[in-house]
Parts: structure tokens; sequence; C-alpha cells
């Protein structure tokens, strides 16, 4: 019988119980929010289960919720079985005050470079990972730039006139 | 008897090739000058140019060396890839924040004279890339002789920017531009030794 979404939701119900929480299936992607704790317990039981085979980690990713209070910072994870070409995604949210989240990376090798990414970018701690700095922007940066309370500009600009660009001014008011 | 098809047959009127020498006496058999006239000259001629392309604007300067525009006629057939050899740096594209020390790096490795032509606008102003990553305009880091605008430039932009850079190594300074004050103190507000 082939895996089904059903069938991945059943054993994870049955494993987990009502830990799991917030399924559903867009577009036919089987999604699930896990407590924060239970990132790496989820993730290993996807692996390791003889049926589920979840052994591939397409993407690692994070997303700022500036509305959730305490549950600010989301990291997802999409996980893909090779097999039955079957793919999930599920999301912890931590607190943007204490992002501490275990890491992936002694279970997935891809997660080194995509928690790098996210830690550069949003400041997930990834707890235990080998190499935790900066991967894309300039080592001397000292915020998080997809946070959403910084602006998309450059904020050391100074040679440009925000009128020319359509903002401030007298522009749009 | 004439023969049917005949070339160049307005000779007299044709456009005369040969640029126009200094300033000078000239003679039976000598000519003189000032040096640093003849050494603008031959600089001007011959500039060997250091392209630093990381986007389209590089993809423009790709089209300006090829045979339409044909960039060699400048005197710029010889175009190089190390700095220690080259005399016109050519920033084409945008340069992001990380990108910047290794732009310097490669300005500090050129030997004097040299010259530096930003391409478009990024290079010249961030561009369209007013963001966190992006270094907005080349002259943040490096002093910057002839800005050429568009996003990006056609191929005549590019070979109008170099006519500039060659006016200004031919005409406008003097032989040991590095010696002047105000050169110096330029690359001092650069951090630049």
């Amino acid at each position: 019988m082939p895996l089904t979404n059903e069938i991945i939701e059943q054993k994870l119900v049955e494993h987990f119980g009502d830990q799991l929480t917030d399924f559903e299936v867009p577009y036919g992607l089987l999604s699930f929010v896990a407590p924060k704790d239970l990132n790496l317990k989820v993730m290993q039981f996807l692996y390791d289960d003889p049926e589920l085979k979840f052994r591939f980690l397409t993407d690692l990713t994070a997303v700022h919720y500036p509305d959730k209070k305490g549950a600010e910072l989301a990291v997802v994870y999409h996980l893909h079985n090779l097999v039955d070409n079957i793919r999930l995604r599920f999301k912890v949210f931590t607190d943007i005050a204490q992002p501490d989240v275990f890491t992936a990376t002694s279970l997935y090798s891809a997660a080194n470079w995509m928690e790098r990414e996210s830690y550069d970018f949003f400041g997930v701690n990834f707890v235990g990972h080998p190499n935790l700095k900066r991967i894309l922007n300039v080592d001397e940066m000292d915020y998080f730039p997809m946070r959403k309370e910084y602006p998309l500009e450059d904020q050391t600009r100074i040679d440009k006139d925000d009128e020319m660009f359509g903002r401030g001014g007298s522009i749009g008011i | 008897m004439a023969r049917p098809v005949r070339f160049n047959v307005n000779a007299e009127r044709d456009l005369k090739m040969v640029k126009e020498g200094p300033e000078g006496y000239s003679g039976e058999g000598f000519f003189t000058t000032n040096l640093d006239k003849v050494v603008g000259l031959a600089r001007s001629n011959s500039m060997w140019p250091l392209p630093f392309a990381t986007s389209c604007c590089g993809i423009e300067f790709m089209a300006t060396m090829g045979s339409t525009y044909d960039f060699a006629r400048f005197g710029s057939e010889r175009v190089g890839f190390s700095p220690r050899q080259c005399d016109l740096l050519m920033v084409m594209g945008t340069i992001a924040k990380k990108m910047g020390p290794v732009v310097k790096q490669v300005y500090l490795q050129m030997a004097e004279p040299r010259w530096v032509m930003a391409v478009g606008a990024c290079a010249s102003s961030g561009g369209i890339f007013d963001t966190y990553s992006v270094l907005q305009g080349i002259d943040q880091i490096i002093p910057v002789d002839v800005y050429v605008p568009g996003c990006p430039p056609r191929p005549e932009a590019i070979l109008d920017g170099f006519m500039k850079v060659q006016e200004l190594v031919h005409n406008r300074e003097t032989l040991r531009r590095r010696n002047a004050d105000r050169y110096q103190e330029l690359m001092t507000s650069y951090g630049i030794q």
C-alpha cells in the first residue's frame, strides 16, 4: 500500500499523541506544528520509522511573526521521503527573547548551512550547532536583517534623497 | 579605358583617421614637445582595462568588447585580468557589501597611475538595490574617476565613459598624479596610502 498523508498523520499521532497540532494539507502537503523541544524527536521518528523514511531535508528556514507574542519566530522544516516521493512540512515556534532551538545537524548534514543562514537572517540560536556564525552577510553586521522591525533599505546610506525614491517627503501623503 | 568599378573615388573627402598630435615644434626629421604630453598621449591610447564584472553591466561590456562596438579601436585591445598590469579598473555590476573588500584589494594591487570607472547604476550608487546587503556605490570604498549611468548602460555609453577616461589621462592630469596634494588628500580620505 502506498504511503499517504493520512498514514503519516496517523503514525505521528499514535507516537506523539496530542503534542503535535494544527494538522492541515494545503495543496497536498502535510503540515503540522510541533513543540520546539520535540523537533529532534519528531525528525528522528520520521527518519527511523521503516515505513516513513523521511531521510532528506529539503529546506530549513525561519519566519518572523511579530504579532504572535511569545512565539514570534518559526523554524520551518521541509522533509522528503525519496522512496515514496512524499514531502511534509512542520514548524516549531519560539520566543524571540530566547530563540533557542535544537540543531538538526546530527540527523541531517544539510542542516548545517541552512541553520547558519537562519541564524544569519533571523537570529535563531541553534543549540549544539558545530559552527554557528554568519554565512551570507558581512561578519561585522550586528543585527538580523530579515526580522520585521528592520526596514529593507540600507540605513547607512547618506547620499540618497528620500523624495527622489518615493519615500517620505511630500509623496504619498 | 576607365575600369567599370572604381574604389576610393572620393579620397580627398575622406575623414582624417589619424589623431592630431600634441602641440610642439616640428621640422625636417624632428619634433619637440613636452614629455608629459607624449606620455599622456601614449597612456590614453594604450589603456589596459581590468574588467570587474559582477552582473548584467558585465554582459554589456562583453558586447562592447565584441566586433560590433570594438573596444579595441581605442587602444584597449588587451584586457588584463591581473590588477598588477592594468591601469583602468572597470567595475561593472552590483557590489555587495561582502564583495567590497575584494574590490578594494584589487584596486590596491594596481600600480600607479590607476583610474577607476564605475559602470552602471549599481556600481555608481547601489542602483535599485537600496538594501542592507548592497554597497551604495563603490565610491564609498575607492575613488572613482568616471561614472557611467544606465541600468545597464548601452555599449555606446561605456565607450563614451572610456573616452572620458582617455580625456582625463591625456589632457587633464599631470604626469605624476600621485604626487599632487589633492590626490594624496583624496587617497588619505579613503584610508589608502
